[in-house]
């Protein structure tokens, strides 16, 4: 079920990164059952060097950047496999937004799922905002809010972030997806109905062996 | 107007659209698997939902069951409760569960179409980025995520924004030993791993229209190392053949039907693409990859990339790779020492593959100190290739040859390499750490994979078969 989202303010931390992908973001190898320790998976490859200790050179690592509310990235954030585990474990660390160059298509489907905001910048505006979050080093919060589309904090202007309306509604509204289509079960069944007409082995997937 | 075969598919499974601007298509064929599944019947029954249409899903158990001989829940300890939780969900919901000990479990992706549950101009739903791979047999697949999982379980239909249009073209003879998997990752280096991004995928031209069903799997599996949204090959003759007197595909008066509409999907002469791409596949020699994505890719006589041939944006990526993968750039890839090869997953593990493999492998031995492993895509497979004596072959070569699933392909099941290994894989992914901690993949064709596994070094396969065995 999805958690509604207005605004977020956290401190912004920079995973300066194009292609991070869901193998980096919530490992498999990490799965130890169906009750997942999903704020210990995020990242938890990067966040241990060899011998198992932390690694203080990853960014959620450093002090600055341990209770970061914000990631900031490159192009194509949430490549490769389709876990959405990738996105619980954010929301596990309450990282509610993720600032990038551009999203891989199912990531970007599973944060809207899951009201984990996925903002994309145009590539100048991302360049900016990422030096201005360079900058802070963690010393101030950003905010970002879905109502006026805009990122505010310190070091410059306000940031304006476009985000298609539909799927704005849905995160502000916390809307239940499955309750949405459910409004067109009687268009489900009508479709049904005409396709077991027109491509009847559709409708059906029977074992001709039994 | 003209139209392509993927707006025909799109439009005639669209329900409605959604007060989101979502366009509801209805999904004709679900297939589960175990590492997501129970999450979903976890959603639904808190939310007291009913399965819409138990009788168009199906499951399988693929990721984390072992591959050991006499396997069952408990071989791999962190699979039990995955593989146990979705078929306590299968049988509350009534749906149809390839279980460990099925004849017929395998991986999903090989599963559902050697059965004919996936048909031509079909939709098809897996909670997997690789749903596409039945692309090959013409059918539109999407991936997703869990809680949409749930959502078609709960309304047999996806709420989807349109995605463009791509054409793929290749054109040209393969040459000898060169495959599917060659042309995808060659694909893949041209395009880059977001280069198909919000795209749906047609490929299409001579080399298509020569490639065996198989090897269009193979190739439509790797469209999302690309970004894809979804990816397919147009059915065609070999399509109908192939998929003829399978056990879910429609059959007698029903099949000649289907025949009927299933040769009206096209793509008309003048519909326009969002997109168009070629690739002249006639100049093509085995590909493999150097680094840690499916973009970093050489022939086989090639060698890592110096960072001034890269550009500029992808030149930390690759400086990282070559760190990840110990490689200094301008290493001959051919000759690198291996330590272990997996010819296997829902890329490169049905028969066909294995047969090409096994023409390598036979009267050779598996090279001192590397482990070797073939892992068939479905119990079906397996059988049909012990039928034909392939499992002995790689026994006596020295193979570990397995049990059905998805195995070292991302290593849910125990399968991994050890820290450092470099390891020559069929697979999907060559990302760090994905095969086991600091493993250095390379993917490649199963021909590669087996001459490497030989010659204990990256090896072409075409200069193994033409010198003396």
């Amino acid at each position: 079920m999805m958690q509604p989202f207005i605004r977020h303010s956290g401190i912004a931390a920079p995973l300066l990164q194009d292609d991070v992908n869901t193998d980096q973001i919530a490992p498999i190898l990490h799965s130890r059952g169906l009750k997942d320790d999903y704020q210990a998976m995020l990242f938890h490859r990067a966040r241990r060097r060899d011998d198992g200790s932390e690694n203080p050179d990853f960014v959620l690592n450093k002090p600055q950047f341990r209770g970061a509310g914000i990631l900031v990235t490159g192009h194509n954030f949430g490549a490769g496999s389709s876990r959405e585990s990738a996105v619980w474990c954010m929301l596990a660390n309450n990282i509610r937004v993720v600032v990038a160059k551009s999203f891989a298509d199912i990531y970007r489907e599973n944060c809207l799922q899951n009201g984990l905001l996925p903002v994309a910048l145009e590539p100048q505006d991302a360049d900016a905002f990422i030096a201005r979050v360079v900058a802070v080093d963690g010393a101030a919060p950003f905010t970002v809010d879905l109502v006026t589309q805009r990122i505010s904090g310190p070091g410059g202007p306000d940031v304006g972030f476009d985000i298609p309306g539909p799927d704005r509604t849905r995160l502000l509204e916390g809307l239940d997806d499955i309750g949405l289509t459910l409004k067109h079960r009687d268009e489900i069944a009508g479709w049904e109905r005409r396709a077991a007409d027109a491509q009847p082995w559709l409708q059906a997937a029977l074992d001709s062996r039994r | 107007m003209p139209s392509t075969l993927f707006d025909k598919i799109w439009d005639f499974h669209r329900v409605g659209q959604r007060a989101d601007g979502r366009d509801l298509i209805y999904i004709d064929r679900h297939v589960l698997h175990e590492l997501h599944a129970h999450h979903a019947f976890a959603q639904l029954r808190k939310e007291g939902r009913a399965v819409h249409r138990a009788d168009l899903t199906f499951a399988v158990q693929d990721h984390t069951v072992a591959t050991a001989p006499g396997r069952d829940d408990h071989t791999n300890p962190s699979g039990t409760a995955f593989i146990q939780a979705m078929r306590d969900g299968c049988r509350e919901y009534g749906i149809r569960l390839f279980d460990i000990d099925d004849p017929e479990q395998g991986i999903s992706h090989v599963v559902a179409p050697e059965l004919g549950i996936v048909l031509p101009g079909a939709t098809h739903a897996v909670p997997d980025s690789h749903a596409s791979t039945v692309g090959g047999v013409g059918a539109l697949a999407f991936g997703c995520g869990t809680s949409e999982l749930a959502h078609i379980l709960a309304t047999q239909v996806m709420a989807l924004k349109r995605p463009k249009r791509m054409r793929v073209r290749l054109d040209g003879r393969l040459g000898a030993h060169v495959n599917a998997k060659d042309v995808a990752l060659r694909l893949i280096a041209e395009l880059g791993v977001a280069g198909a991004r919000g795209f749906v995928v047609e490929y299409a031209g001579s080399a298509i229209a020569a490639m065996p069903i198989e090897q269009r799997m193979t190739l439509c599996n790797l469209n999302i190392e690309m970004g894809g949204r979804s990816g397919f090959v147009a059915p065609d003759d070999a399509t109908f053949g192939w998929l003829a007197g399978r056990p879910f595909a429609p059959q007698g008066a029903m099949w000649d039907r289907a025949l009927g509409h299933w040769r009206t999907l096209t793509t008309d002469p003048d519909a326009a693409f969002d997109r168009e791409v070629t690739l002249d596949c006639a100049i093509l020699e085995p590909q493999i990859t150097w680094g840690t994505d499916p973009s970093q890719v050489v022939g086989i006589s090639g060698r890592v990339p110096e960072p001034a041939a890269i550009e500029p944006g992808r030149r930390a990526a690759a400086e990282s790779a070559f760190a990840y993968m110990d490689l200094a750039p301008g290493t001959p890839l051919a000759g690198l020492p291996v330590g272990r090869v997996f010819i296997g997953s829902c890329t490169n593990s049905r028969l066909p593959d294995l047969q090409a493999a096994a023409a390598v492998v036979r009267g050779r031995r598996v090279a001192d100190g590397v482990v070797a492993m073939v892992v068939p895509g479905s119990s079906s497979v397996k059988r049909a290739a012990e039928a034909e004596g392939l499992d002995r072959i790689f026994r006596d070569a020295g193979f570990f040859w397995g049990e059905s699933g998805c195995s070292m392909c991302a290593g849910g099941n125990g399968d991994r390499g050890k820290p450092g290994e470099r390891c020559v894989s069929t697979t999907n992914r060559n990302f760090e750490n994905r095969q086991g901690p600091k493993v250095r993949t390379h993917l490649a064709s199963p021909a590669t994979a087996a001459a490497t596994a030989i010659a204990g070094r990256i090896a072409d396969v075409r200069q193994m078969l033409a010198g003396p065995a």
